[in-house]
């Protein structure tokens, strides 16, 4: 269990606001950080990892004290056991990918863990190359591989798939969540995408100028509706249309555009950018107007 | 043609770039972290010798390494080193003089390097020792030389200082520069002229590899 009840003073000028959680993470889960840029993701989980301090609160992890402002214990990010993906990847330039995971091993670690790891993350063929001569993906998965070497406690990512292509970021996810469940982590991540918030999670906190507003499982969070729905999609409202009395909504999902025919009831306030939800239910019936009064002019 | 005053400068700027390097790679890492209310004042300090003549720096190395003074007699007293008209006292001062040339390079390269790097190296249970000599360090190569260069360099071409500190003692003090000082008051313009030429070639040759290599041209070269 981790418990982090911090305080920290974030920004400058007049975009300045206090970061201040009060949150517990049970073992083993997995827990997306997801809200607005600039609303204290990356820093919450720098403090956890030891790399910015906070300015008073105590951080806990299975009962063993990490930080504590009033008795003066901040553990070392040396000492907390933890396996950070940065959102550059933080790859060693000087290092092959195998020399990035053999400097993250610790000795206590069994020595067939790395090949192991270049197996499993499809690297064995790009051991021996620089990190400079590699793509995005391959970065992301020896990023991933080199945290993992050091068989963490806590795993953090921040924002690992944002730079990466749709297959590449599916194929990555399932990485992340065979990684997480198969060693057992726990791992906090930064996210923006829905669908990978929907996917990977078991619980999302979003946080808004540095509070988490809400906390809870992601399915509960996006979908206050409750829609018993057959599919359902999070997609980018693209464009609204209004065609006589019904909407056309085009929503990206994936990176497939979608039409969808809409009620004005239904839009809302749905605008452009928006984050929905595309659900279809197991009937569904719909009416169209064949004749009649016309409603335009 | 005389070759000791050549051979002491070369001795000079070696033994200079080495002090240089162990004193300026923890001075610029410590620089590069930092975020002390001192560090400005650090930064002005290292980087005085860039604009201070030379002579200011010379009349109060005398000052302070003369045996009439606190600093000089304690030297001379505990270490039983004369640090005026001495080698030893030409190396502290080049050390000094040449200070900005080596810290200034390895602060910028340490500075350019992305804070994660270092970071995910904690994370790692890495110390800032091994941060710094395996992660650090190794990745801005192309900045240590160029401050090795510089330094080296910049020492070849020192002349005021060692006038005021080391003055003009055969073997001990009379490096190139001011042999060919030397020589040009005794009218033998060819040994000044044989002296400053090959001052002059190693000089080039040496600013002309640090651009090389800082350009990559050298790269492209080898890859033909």
């Amino acid at each position: 269990m981790v418990e982090v009840r911090i305080h920290k003073k974030l920004g400058s000028g007049t975009a300045q606001f206090t970061l201040h959680t009060d949150l517990t993470i049970a073992e083993g889960s997995l827990l997306t950080l997801y809200g607005p840029s600039g609303s204290g993701k990356t820093s919450l989980l720098r403090v956890i990892a030891g790399l910015l301090p906070p300015d008073k609160g105590n951080i806990t992890f299975q009962g063993r004290t990490w930080f504590d402002s009033e008795k003066k214990i901040n553990l070392p990010p040396q000492k907390r056991n933890i396996g950070y993906v940065f959102q550059d990847y933080a790859l060693f330039p000087n290092m092959t990918v195998i020399e990035n995971l053999k400097f993250a091993k610790s000795k206590s670690a069994p020595d067939n863990i790395i090949a192991d790891l270049l197996d499993i993350m499809d690297l064995a063929t790009l051991a021996n190359r620089k990190p400079a001569t590699l793509s995005g993906g391959q970065k992301q998965r020896v990023a991933l591989a080199r945290a993992l070497v050091q068989q963490p406690d806590i795993l953090l990512l921040d924002e690992p798939l944002a730079a990466l292509d749709m297959d590449m970021r599916l194929s990555l996810q399932d990485h992340i969540l065979d990684a997480h469940k198969k060693l057992g982590l726990t791992t906090i991540m930064v996210s923006h995408d829905l669908g990978e918030i929907m996917k990977l999670s078991d619980t999302t906190a979003i946080l808004k100028e540095g509070r988490i507003t809400q906390l809870g499982p992601p399915g509960e969070l996006f979908m206050e509706k409750h829609i018993s729905g057959k599919f359902q999609f999070t997609g980018t409202v693209l464009h609204l249309i209004q065609q006589d009395v019904i909407y056309i909504v085009s929503v990206l999902i994936g990176n497939n555009i979608v039409k969808v025919v809409a009620h004005p009831s239904e839009i809302g306030g749905i605008l452009p950018g928006d984050k929905v939800v595309v659900a279809s239910k197991a009937f569904n019936p719909v009416i169209y107007k064949i004749s009649g009064n016309s409603v335009s002019e | 043609m005389n070759w000791e005053p050549l051979r002491l400068t070369f001795e000079l700027a070696m033994t200079t770039t080495i002090v240089l390097l162990v004193v300026s790679v923890p001075l610029a890492f410590w620089l590069s972290k930092t975020t002390s209310r001192i560090k400005p004042v650090i930064e002005t300090l290292v980087s005085m010798p860039l604009v201070l003549p030379p002579t200011v720096l010379g009349f109060y190395f005398l000052l302070a390494f003369s045996p009439n003074n606190a600093f000089g007699s304690w030297i001379n007293e505990w270490l039983g080193i004369q640090l005026v008209f001495s080698f030893g006292g030409l190396v502290v001062a080049s050390v000094i003089y040449s200070l900005p040339f080596m810290v200034q390079p390895i602060q910028a390269g340490l500075t350019s390097l992305p804070p994660s790097l270092s970071e995910a190296a904690a994370t790692m249970g890495k110390s800032a020792r091994i941060q710094l000599f395996r992660v650090l360090l190794p990745n801005i190569r192309k900045s240590l030389l160029t401050g090795i260069v510089l330094a080296f360099a910049h020492t070849v071409g020192e002349f005021g200082v060692v006038l005021m500190i080391g003055g003009n003692i055969p073997g001990e003090t009379r490096v190139a520069s001011i042999a060919i000082y030397d020589e040009v008051e005794s009218l033998n313009y060819v040994a000044a002229n044989s002296y400053s030429l090959i001052l002059f070639a190693l000089t080039f040759a040496l600013l002309l590899l640090v651009y090389l290599l800082n350009g990559g041209y050298l790269k492209r070269f080898w890859k033909w």
